[in-house]
This record gives structure tokens, C-alpha cells and sequence, in this order.
């Protein structure tokens, strides 16, 4: 559980220059590879920026440019879950703004921001395409349909006890 | 021989407990010693009816829905595998529920009835006959097809989808790309989505089909990451479409060449603007471009490129096959053949409603909507996504027709359709349309970037009880504000968010009444 974080920086880099290399030589690389670093780590590194204007040759400026023009990626760590709200206005039709309310409230974060204990980073999302069955909200590549507060509770007593399962292992 | 028990595998059919049920029919199949087949299918697009399961019988398929895993037991008991309809969850023949039968399903013929990946379904319900059509006549021709066809843009543009893919035939290059914009990021909005998890292969040929009219060897197809099963799902397709030989060199034994690579987006609404998207494909920043030069003549790394829309590269293969004529029959004045409507928000029967063009928003509403969800009034509707106009129930009368839409100061866009009730105070929505552009605007032209925040910010004061003696001039600033706007923004992101502002403010000028408390 306890690496440490020379390690784990050394790990990442080395992920880092794998997606790169596997990616570079396609036409219009940059989204492939960051859209790689980010499926492994969930957020793209810092330290990932100037390896990969290196092998692109491009300056640290573009791509940094490019990460942060794209809400999807992300500089820093996310907590252990990451849900994502959608604010979109068929969601709103069905009570999305009362929603929002009620995760900032019972998460005592807002967007973008993540617990204390590191479980839960709360995103905004415009749309998941789930708009006959509004609000949605996602986690991971889940899609959850008619939600309201109580489901919201619910989706969050589940998360956090799949997540002390899985330290328990 | 094993009874076949369909279940969709589509992303709302999910969220709404499908796996959950496929799985529990299997084990409780098992232990009752049933000999059940779970085909996992494509969605109907009945979305409040799922999971909507159905089960073959001599008169056709029989749906229950919404099925939850818990009412697996009891479908069981009354053994609805073998077509008995007494279950409480019972609709009856799926092809007579009337929210579908009332439909003109083209594009989306195949939907709930095939399985996604399964080649051997696609061609077995006419797929790849467009295609194998368009292989032998030649580029001209195919273009023709399309022009007569009369199909426009279905993204929400409406441009003739025959001229553009003349521009791109005549301009001369060594490397042509057709490029699918599947950034579907309108709220209201899931045809697309529902094209690329539920009928995958239509869009490859029609990819396909494409770059034999133009000229194009590779492809592109730019995929929402806000859509991971449509993600996952069409990449499979394109493998296996690959290996039988659909997409590649040798195209289907012929000495035709296409290939196609899926990309995917990263969250940024402004991409589905087809020079943003191109710019992105590229790997910059979507950064709006001028036009001229049009995509047609410099695209995709500066070479001549079509970019047409999930739903009108959908709509080639039947062109097609069918001929350009049985399409064009379709529709109403210069909107023709069908448009998929995608009924969300707070309306009792949500789904897809494929329609020819020409029935009104009212009938819509009425006939396949019924009421809201929620069983309060129906108050504003907003067709066309974020930046389509709010109408009230005086302009529910409307032609579902580009041009009608247009003279009434609205959009058809790309189809979507979101209902609120009474509960909704409509200059929260306008402030919400100028926060949105704020938050996706890509920056390049003042008006979209600034303007917006401005707009928030004049909003604000507008609503705000203090300020109550200055409203009216608020009101004026914000009108030039939505000018300039609309006159000087480069793209339709900053040019059209003045459509949901203004409706709202104009329609519904008495909700700015209650902040005043």
C-alpha cells in the first residue's frame, strides 16, 4: 500500500514514456497520449508535460495549452472516486440544481475539489447522453440514471464500502 | 432450441438496471431449468419502458418493461418466455406499443432488434447493400444519390450533405479525410450515442460509402469522452468490421481503400464545432478556425475533408440502398426525409422519435410525450440544445421543419427536445445559457468569451432586488450585449446563445419577478 513516492514517480514517468512511445508517430498524437497517461494514473502529471513536448516536438507551453483547454483532463490526483454531476439543462428539467446542492453539502467539497479522507472528487459534466432519464450522474465508466438526494446517499454508501473492501484485501 | 429473451445494452438501459436483469434472467433461468438464450440487443430508444426486455413468439416479439432484476422472478412464474401476457409489465406486441408505431423509422430501423457487434445480424437486416451498391457506380454518381436524396446536415447545420461532399470530390489532393463528428454534446441529445453503441456497422458503411464518393482513404471519427460504452463498443466494430474485410485495403474485394481510426474527445463542448474538432484531431487546442477556408477544401491537416454528423453519415447506407427517392419522399419543403427527435427532460415518455419532417412540437409532445413526469404543467420546451431557443406553449404549434424553425427565431439543431414544467424559473435558464458559453467558450472571439461572463454578470443585477430601478437599462445593455454577440462571434457557440437568452427573457419576462421576495 505504502510505496514510496520516489517510487511511485519513477513508475509514473516510466508509464509516461511507454504512452508516448507507443503513440507518437500517429498523426495529431497529443489527445491519444494524454488520453493514455490519464486512463492509468486519472490525472496527467506535471512532470509528464515536458517529455512529451520533448518527443513531439513541440514547446512545454503547447502542451500545457492543450491539458488544460480540455475539461476531461486533469492536473492533480483525484480522490479514489470521482463523480461527476451533470449541470446540463435536461437535467436541470428534472431537479439537477437541487442535486448539486445536496453532493456539496453531504461531501463538504465543491467541484473540482476532493475529501478530506481522499475518497470522492466531485466534476461538473455537460451531458452523458442520459437525458431520457434525468439527472444523471457517473462514476468510473458507470452511468447512474433518476437521481435524486436518497439514490445520491446510496451510490455513496456503496462507493465507500467497495472502496474499505478493497483495502481490507 | 433454446428461446431467445432479448436484453438492450445501451447506456441509459443500463443506468436503468439492464445488466442487472440480463444477468438475473440467466441464473434464474438455471435454476428453473429453462433453456433461455439473453441476446444483448440495441435499444428501442422506449427509454422510460427500460429495461424493456422481449421474447420471440409466432406473432412477433412481446416487451416487457420497465423490467427491474426483482420482477425477474415473478416473470418467470408466469412464464413470459413462453409469450404468455399476463404479467403486469406486459406491452403487448413491441412493433404495436404506440410510441413506436408511430414512428417512420429509417435510420434507425434496426434498432432494439439487432445485436451491436454481430455482422452476421447487420447483413442479414440490409446491412452493407448501400454499400455494395456504391461500389459499383462511381463517385459522381454516389454524390448524386446523395444530393437527390435532399439530405442536410443532421448535426444541426442542415447544409446540403450532397454539395459538400462535391466540394470535397472536386478539390484536388493526394489525401482526402472524412471525418464523423460524434461529439454529441447537446443536452436533450442521444441519437448519435444511440447509433454508436446500438448499430455500429450503419455508420462504418456509411464511412465507407463516403470516401467512395470523395475520393477519401482515411477516416476519423471523434467520439465524446463523456460516452464510454459508445467508446468501447465502436472500437470493437471497427475491428471486426476490419477483419471481414468492411474496412481496410481492399475494400470488400474491390480495389477501393478505407480506413478508420477512432479518437476520442476530452470533455470540451466547443470540439463539436467541426473546425474545433479538426483542430483537436490534430492534437491542439479546439480553437475555433475562420472560414474560408471551408473544411471542404482545407480540413483536416490542411487537406480537403468532409465532416458530416453520426446521424447523416447514418442516413447514407439506406439512401443507398433504397435509392435517393424513397428517402426524399419523406419530409416537408425543403427538409427531407426523416429527423430523429430525442423527447428528455421532464416528459413521461422519453425516447427517440424518428419522424419524417413536418408534424408540429405539439403533436409531438401530445401524442408520444403525454405529459410531464414530474405531472405538473408542461411550461418551455428547448429544442436544439443549449444554444436552441426556450418556446412556449404559443409556438408548440410549429412544423418540426428547419425553416419553419428558423423564421420563428429557433433551431431544430440536432434534434433534441427538453421539456420543463412549471416549477422552472426561466432566467435562471438564461443565466445558466450565458454561464455555459462562459465555461466552453474557447476564448478566440471577445464577444463569446467576455460577452458572456458579461451576460452572467448583467443577469445578476437584472434579478437582483437592490437594483430593481435599474432594470430597464440592464435589460437594454443586455439585448445589445446579445447583438453583438450574435453579429460578432465567429461560430455559432457566441453567435446562437443568445437564442435560449433572449426566448427566456421575452417568454417568460415574468419569472425575473420572483427574486424579488
Amino acid at each position: 500500500m505504502c510505496k514510496s513516492v520516489a517510487e511511485n514517480d519513477s513508475q509514473n514517468s516510466q508509464l509516461i514514456l511507454d504512452a508516448i512511445a507507443a503513440l507518437k508517430d500517429q498523426p495529431g498524437a497529443l489527445l491519444p497520449i494524454l488520453h493514455k497517461i490519464q486512463n492509468s494514473l486519472n490525472f496527467v502529471p506535471e512532470t509528464a508535460i515536458p517529455l512529451i513536448a520533448k518527443a513531439l516536438n513541440l514547446s512545454n507551453a503547447d502542451v500545457h495549452g492543450v491539458v488544460s483547454f480540455y475539461h476531461h483532463f486533469r492536473h492533480t490526483k483525484p480522490g479514489v472516486h470521482v463523480i461527476q454531476i451533470c449541470r446540463a439543462e435536461s437535467c436541470q428539467s428534472m431537479g439537477a440544481k437541487a442535486l448539486e446542492q445536496h453532493a456539496r453539502q453531504i461531501l463538504e467539497i465543491d467541484y473540482h475539489q476532493t475529501t478530506d479522507d481522499g475518497q470522492f472528487t466531485l466534476e461538473p459534466v455537460y451531458c452523458l447522453g442520459n437525458c431520457a432519464c434525468s439527472p444523471s450522474v457517473r462514476v468510473a465508466d458507470e452511468i447512474y440514471s433518476d437521481m435524486n438526494t436518497q439514490k445520491f446517499d446510496e451510490l455513496l454508501k456503496n462507493l465507500h464500502s467497495r472502496s474499505t473492501k478493497v483495502e481490507a484485501l | 432450441m433454446s428461446i431467445k429473451v432479448y436484453v438492450p445494452r445501451d447506456t441509459t438501459a443500463n443506468a436503468r438496471g439492464a445488466n442487472e436483469v440480463a444477468l438475473m434472467i440467466e441464473q434464474t433461468a438455471y435454476q428453473k431449468d429453462v433453456d433461455i438464450n439473453v441476446v444483448r440487443t440495441s435499444s428501442r430508444g422506449l427509454y422510460w419502458l427500460e429495461p424493456l426486455i422481449e421474447v420471440d413468439t409466432e406473432k412477433g416479439r412481446v416487451a416487457f418493461g420497465p423490467v427491474s432484476a426483482a420482477d425477474v422472478n415473478s416473470l418467470f412464474e408466469q412464464q413470459f418466455y413462453a409469450g404468455q401476457e399476463e404479467h403486469e409489465l406486459c406491452q403487448g406486441l413491441t412493433e404495436e406499443i404506440p410510441f413506436l408505431k408511430n414512428q417512420q423509422r429509417l435510420t434507425f430501423a434496426r434498432a432494439g432488434i439487432t445485436e451491436p457487434l454481430s455482422l452476421d445480424d447487420y447483413t442479414a437486416h440490409d446491412g452493407f447493400k448501400g454499400l455494395q451498391n456504391a461500389l459499383k457506380i462511381s463517385s459522381q454518381q454516389i454524390v448524386d444519390q446523395i444530393k437527390n436524396s435532399g439530405l442536410r446536415g443532421r448535426g444541426g447545420a442542415a447544409f446540403p450533405t450532397g454539395i459538400k461532399w462535391q466540394t470535397v470530390l472536386d478539390a484536388p489532393a493526394e489525401q482526402k479525410y472524412i471525418v464523423c463528428n460524434a461529439d454529441e454534446g447537446d443536452s436533450g441529445t442521444f441519437s448519435d450515442r444511440m447509433i454508436l453503441e446500438g448499430d455500429p456497422f450503419v455508420l462504418i458503411e456509411g464511412m465507407c460509402i463516403a470516401g467512395l464518393a470523395v475520393g477519401a482513404t482515411q477516416g476519423y471519427i471523434y467520439i465524446r469522452s463523456e460516452y464510454p460504452l459508445a467508446n468501447e463498443v465502436f472500437a470493437q466494430a471497427i475491428e471486426l468490421a476490419q477483419n471481414a474485410g468492411y474496412l481496410g485495403n481492399n475494400l470488400c474485394g474491390s480495389d477501393k481503400t478505407f480506413h478508420l481510426q477512432l479518437r476520442m474527445g476530452a470533455g470540451a463542448y466547443i470540439c463539436g464545432e467541426e473546425t474545433s474538432l479538426l483542430e483537436s484531431l490534430e492534437g491542439k487546442r479546439g480553437m475555433v478556425r475562420v472560414k474560408p477556408p471551408l473544411p471542404a477544401i482545407e480540413g483536416l491537416f490542411g487537406q480537403p475533408t468532409v465532416v458530416n454528423n453520426v446521424i447523416s453519415l447514418a442516413s447514407v447506407p439506406i439512401i443507398m440502398h433504397q435509392g435517393a427517392d424513397a428517402y426524399e419522399h419523406y419530409g416537408l419543403g425543403r427538409s427531407r426525409g426523416t429527423l430523429p427527435l430525442q423527447l428528455t427532460g421532464n416528459i413521461k415518455q422519453a425516447g427517440l422519435v424518428e419522424l419524417a419532417f413536418g408534424s408540429t412540437l405539439r403533436e409531438l409532445l401530445d401524442t408520444f410525450g403525454l405529459a410531464t413526469r414530474t405531472g405538473n404543467k408542461m411550461r418551455a420546451v428547448q429544442v436544439g440544445g443549449p444554444l436552441g431557443a426556450y418556446l412556449p406553449e404559443s409556438l408548440w404549434e410549429l412544423p418540426l421543419d428547419y425553416e419553419a424553425f428558423a423564421q420563428a427565431g429557433a433551431v431544430l439543431g440536432h434534434g433534441g427536445i427538453v421539456v420543463f414544467d412549471d416549477t422552472i424559473n426561466m432566467t435562471e435558464m438564461a443565466r445558466y445559457a450565458m454561464e455555459f458559453c462562459a465555461i466552453e467558450s474557447c476564448g478566440k472571439c471577445t464577444p463569446c468569451r467576455i460577452g458572456s461572463t458579461r451576460g452572467v454578470e448583467l443577469i445578476d443585477k437584472i434579478i437582483d432586488p437592490l437594483q430593481l430601478s435599474q432594470r430597464e437599462a440592464h435589460l437594454q445593455l443586455l439585448d445589445d450585449l446579445c447583438d453583438t454577440l450574435e453579429d460578432g462571434s465567429l461560430c455559432a457557440m457566441g453567435g446562437m446563445t443568445p437564442f435560449p437568452v433572449r426566448s427566456a427573457m421575452k417568454y417568460f419576462a415574468q419569472d425575473m419577478e420572483k427574486f424579488n421576495d
